[in-house]
């Protein structure tokens, strides 16, 4: 019974940091960009969140755990937001090829969160040794009281303030896209730019917006990885491949981002299932571990098969839009 | 007279590159009135309306609306000023309902009460007379309902003044004079509105006034009560033009094709081609009528062996002299373009078009003198591998449903296939003439080497005798104009001898001088004796090219009628009209290409109730048609 509840909150930690890169990415391909600069940008926001973290817990004598994570919150937001313009500049001014810039990005990204993490452990004295103990224990937080009931208080109540705000924001962000008359207008920017622009709906702000704002909320990803889930640290490299479970995630939950939610969670689960299975080799593992992906091909090929216009990526996804062309 | 204008063009310019779209052009619409705009297509109609709707920005000239000079920057100026444009391609998006694409843009509140628009929309729709259902999605409408869509649209959005561009381009007879009913009600409503057409008949019956546009420049506005057919043409065309494109008598016509219950079915089990059976005979031209996507370009790509027919067979007749023919043709080709080429190239110009037709045909067996040889023999070896006999390999017919596609073009059965972007298939866009004459012969030859010179040779011809405008042969296809585009395909596969040639909208988007250029290549092959299977959305033009017109609706072969005596009315109803077998099932009824099922119940009443009258004017012709289809059945 306890292996299940711990496999439950292990699934839903592993998840919340996928959660926020899908959510960003559904934002940013709604409006029709294929942003694959994601997992750079996840990485982008953690080592800002960290850094401005680490230098606030620096140069502090008592540092307030409050102050803390709004520096670090906002640092994160800021510089993935600063990987959105890029990209946006790239592709929606520029008109460069989406793929090739989002690729770019995401070896950027990677890049810059390593040069920086080598940086403050250099700062922090050595490897392993970043410690923003105040800011990182006010991420990990429980909710007091709730967390402390049997069972229930284990699988719902027992991590810190960014899960629930990844479930509000998708709840949100479902909110906006189906209910109201912006998130109308940015979904028919991301179908067809052309009509959209022919309706008066200004297409570089709604791409512009929609792609910075993804960014951020991916970010805010890597930040999740770097403060409730590793504590406070830093590894090189330490996200793996959740950037591209990610984006995976975003087809898988064919762009809706309530089922990005649950969706979130099974592919949490599936990613640390192996743990849970007693007897397993290094290659068998590795299989496991790329259950993920195997579940996105089915959904793929299900929903293809199926054709339901409803289910399929925007129309317009990875099209540059020129008003004038002919 | 001082008159305020609900919108004037003053001396409006604007140009693509080098290329002048507009030239100084005015034009006025007064409040309250149907404005037709006409021109060839590529006369800049659509340009001029674009600048109005703010999609372009006019180099020079002035704006003015309701007396006050404005600047039109975007599409959201053009709206608050009360414009609204119904574009040529809708501009819709196809997963939302009909009302969001309506409400798409809008300024309001955050929050979306899509009941109340729902009703908002269904009573405008009502008190112009529209059928819409606000909550149905777009890719669930037929093409006249998405037309609805747009129209309502521009109306919830208070415009006053309409811009419609070539709305009947997709409607049946029947469904464009429903729409003139609701656009003369919203005329009697207040509203302007600019028609866009080259259709003659349109202006003459629903305008008030026409403006006539001419490659670019604005020509004159007269009123339409004092204009006729032929001042009109005249005026737009610049010459007086011979309306008529020649129709010779079919000679020497020979089975080539026949198509027996001929079947195809898309991924979602819905007959895309229902049963279609058909007779082609060298030496005419076949012409396929058909609402867009009512199973035109199945039936081609079915022929091509592109398309899997699922049911039925498709034969093939090869000529019974196929051998002794081709030596003897060969042999005079190529003494005839020794003779015929020198004067070729020195008197290209002052050549008649006719004969510089036949030197390209000449010029280019010869070019591809030795290939062509190489493939029909190739052919005919397959046509034996397939029969397993060898004596009668010559006119033993071939089944060719189903069989691979290079071996069907060996045979000799040619498509020329121009879908609406014209590059999509057939051409490389961004590879120059040459490149794209290699298409259809860079597999053959013995050098592991390519062979650049003959395609180059080949492509030099088709430049000098169709006119192809083009800086260079080495200039990519992509930047030539529509008609050169269709010149270079048209030409590229009557080079390779077909005896079957298949086309699809030859003349869309192209001017009236290239599509009669093209209307006389298709006239020469059919005089050569080589089957022409042609569509053609442009009803009047397959009247009088060609000889046999099949009708198709959902799919089905509606009828087969004489282009001789047939009628547009005909026509029209036989667009329609769904035979009672397969595929009437309620169920299917909301697809899009299927377009009578979907028409709404009272519409559909009136339209049979129509349909009804003209089978009392027009019995005597019906039954012609219907012998000539059992003909075409029973000659086997």
């Amino acid at each position: 019974m306890s292996v299940i509840i711990i496999f439950i909150q292990k699934a839903i930690v592993q998840g919340m940091g996928i959660l926020f890169g899908a959510l960003g990415e559904i934002l940013t391909e709604k409006s029709g960009n294929l942003n694959l600069g994601i997992p750079g940008i996840m990485y982008m926001g953690g080592i800002a969140g960290l850094m401005g973290a680490f230098f606030y817990e620096l140069g502090t004598e008592n540092p307030n755990p409050a102050v803390g994570m709004l520096i670090s919150f906002l640092c994160a937001l800021a510089c993935a937001m600063i990987g959105g313009l890029i990209y946006s500049v790239l592709t929606i001014t520029l008109r460069a090829n989406q793929n090739v810039t989002g690729l770019a990005l995401t070896t950027f990204g990677m890049g810059f969160g390593n040069f920086f993490g080598g940086s403050i452990s250099k700062l922090a004295g050595g490897v392993g040794q970043i410690s923003v103990s105040t800011t990182a224990s006010a991420y990990q937080a429980k909710i007091p009281v709730l967390s402390k009931i049997p069972v229930i208080g284990g699988i719902l109540f027992s991590y810190g303030f960014l899960t629930y705000f990844a479930i509000i924001l998708s709840v949100v962000l479902s909110w906006f896209l189906f209910r109201t008359r912006s998130g109308l207008n940015l979904r028919a920017v991301g179908e067809n730019p052309g009509t959209a622009d022919a309706a008066g709906i200004s297409v570089t702000k709604y791409k512009y917006l929609s792609t910075c704002i993804g960014a951020g909320i991916a970010g805010l990803g890597g930040l999740y990885f770097v403060m409730e889930y590793s504590g406070g640290t830093w590894t090189n490299n330490g996200f793996g491949d959740r950037g591209w479970l990610a984006v995976a995630l975003v087809i898988f939950a064919m762009w809706k981002p309530l089922n990005a939610i649950w969706g979130s969670i099974l592919f949490g689960a599936l990613y640390i299932l192996y743990l849970y299975i007693p007897g397993l080799g290094r290659a068998a593992q590795e299989i496991f571990k790329a259950l993920p992906y195997l579940v996105t091909i089915l959904v793929l090929v299900m929903t293809s098969f199926r054709k339901k216009k409803e289910n399929q990526p925007p129309e317009g996804l990875g099209i540059p839009y020129f008003r004038e062309e002919r | 007279m001082e008159q305020t204008y609900a919108i004037e063009l003053q001396n409006i310019t604007k140009r693509f590159g080098s290329v002048v779209a507009n030239d100084k052009v005015s034009l006025s619409l007064r409040k309250g009135e149907i404005l037709c705009v006409l021109g060839e297509n590529g006369s800049g109609k659509t340009t001029l309306v674009n600048m109005i709707s703010g999609i372009y920005y006019p180099e020079e000239g002035r704006i003015t609306v309701d007396g006050r000079e404005v600047k039109i920057r975007s599409p959201k100026d053009s709206f608050d000023l009360g414009i609204g444009m119904v574009h040529q391609h809708f501009k819709l998006v196809d997963i939302l309902t009909a009302a969001e694409n309506i409400i798409l843009g809008l300024p309001g509140r955050q929050r979306l009460n899509m009941k109340q628009v729902n009703a908002e929309i269904s009573a405008l729709a009502d008190k112009y007379g529209f059928e819409l259902d606000p909550r149905q999605k777009i890719y669930e409408m037929s093409v006249s309902q998405k037309q609805t869509v747009e129209i309502v649209k521009m109306l919830y959005r208070g415009a006053r003044i309409l811009i419609l561009d070539e709305p009947t381009a997709v409607l049946t007879p029947q469904e464009a004079d429903r729409l003139f009913e609701v656009l003369r009600n919203m005329k009697k409503d207040g509203c302007s509105i600019i028609l866009i057409t080259h259709k003659l008949h349109e202006v003459l019956a629903v305008s008030d006034r026409v403006s006539i546009l001419r490659k670019g420049h604005y020509i004159d506005t007269v009123d339409t009560a004092d204009a006729t057919v032929a001042s009109l043409t005249e005026m737009m065309v610049g010459t007086k033009v011979d309306l008529n494109i020649d129709r010779p008598e079919p000679k020497n016509r020979v089975k080539r094709l026949e198509l027996t219950d001929v079947t195809c079915t898309t991924k979602d089990g819905i007959h895309s081609l229902d049963h279609a059976s058909l007779t082609v005979y060298g030496g005419e031209i076949l012409g396929i009528a058909g609402i867009a996507g009512s199973g035109q370009k199945e039936l081609l790509e079915a022929i091509a062996g592109l398309e899997p027919v699922t049911e039925g067979a498709i034969t093939f007749y090869p000529d019974a002299e196929a051998e002794s023919d081709a030596e003897t043709a060969d042999a005079t080709v190529s003494t005839d373009a020794a003779e015929g080429k020198a004067p070729a190239v020195t008197s290209r110009q002052s050549e008649s078009q006719n004969a510089s037709k036949q030197n390209i045909s000449n010029v280019s067996e010869k070019a591809s003198g030795k290939n062509a040889e190489t493939g029909s023999s190739l052919g005919a070896a397959s046509g034996t591998k397939k029969n397993g006999a060898k004596g009668a390999k010559e006119n033993a017919p071939v089944r060719i449903d189903n069989l691979d596609v290079a071996k069907i073009r060996s045979l000799g059965v040619r498509l020329a296939f121009v879908p609406e972007d014209r590059l999509g298939m057939g051409l490389v866009g961004s590879m120059d003439m040459t490149d794209n004459m290699m298409l259809r012969s860079y597999r053959r030859g013995h050098s592991e080497f390519l062979d650049r010179r003959t395609p180059g040779k080949l492509a030099a011809q088709v430049k000098d005798q169709l006119e192809i405008v083009t800086p260079s042969i080495s200039a990519p296809v992509g930047r030539m104009s529509g008609g050169n585009v269709q010149k270079v395909l048209v030409g590229r596969e009557i080079a390779q001898h077909p005896k079957v040639l298949m086309v699809a909208y030859p003349t869309r988007g192209i001017d009236i001088n290239s599509s009669y250029t093209i209307y006389h290549l298709l006239n020469e092959q059919k005089e050569r004796g080589i089957a022409v299977i042609c569509v053609i959305e442009d009803l009047d033009v397959l009247m009088e090219l060609c000889d046999r017109i099949a009708v198709l609706c959902g799919g089905q072969i509606t009828g087969i009628v004489d282009g001789r005596t047939t009628k547009k009315d005909e026509l029209g109803v036989l667009m329609t009209k769904r035979m009672v077998h397969g595929s009437n099932d309620p169920e299917k009824t909301g697809q899009p290409d299927v377009q009578a099922g979907t028409v709404p119940a009272d519409r559909a009443g009136q339209q049979e109730s129509k349909s009804d009258e003209f089978a009392a004017n027009g019995s005597e012709r019906t039954n012609l048609a219907t012998e000539i289809s059992r003909k075409g059945g029973s000659a086997q």
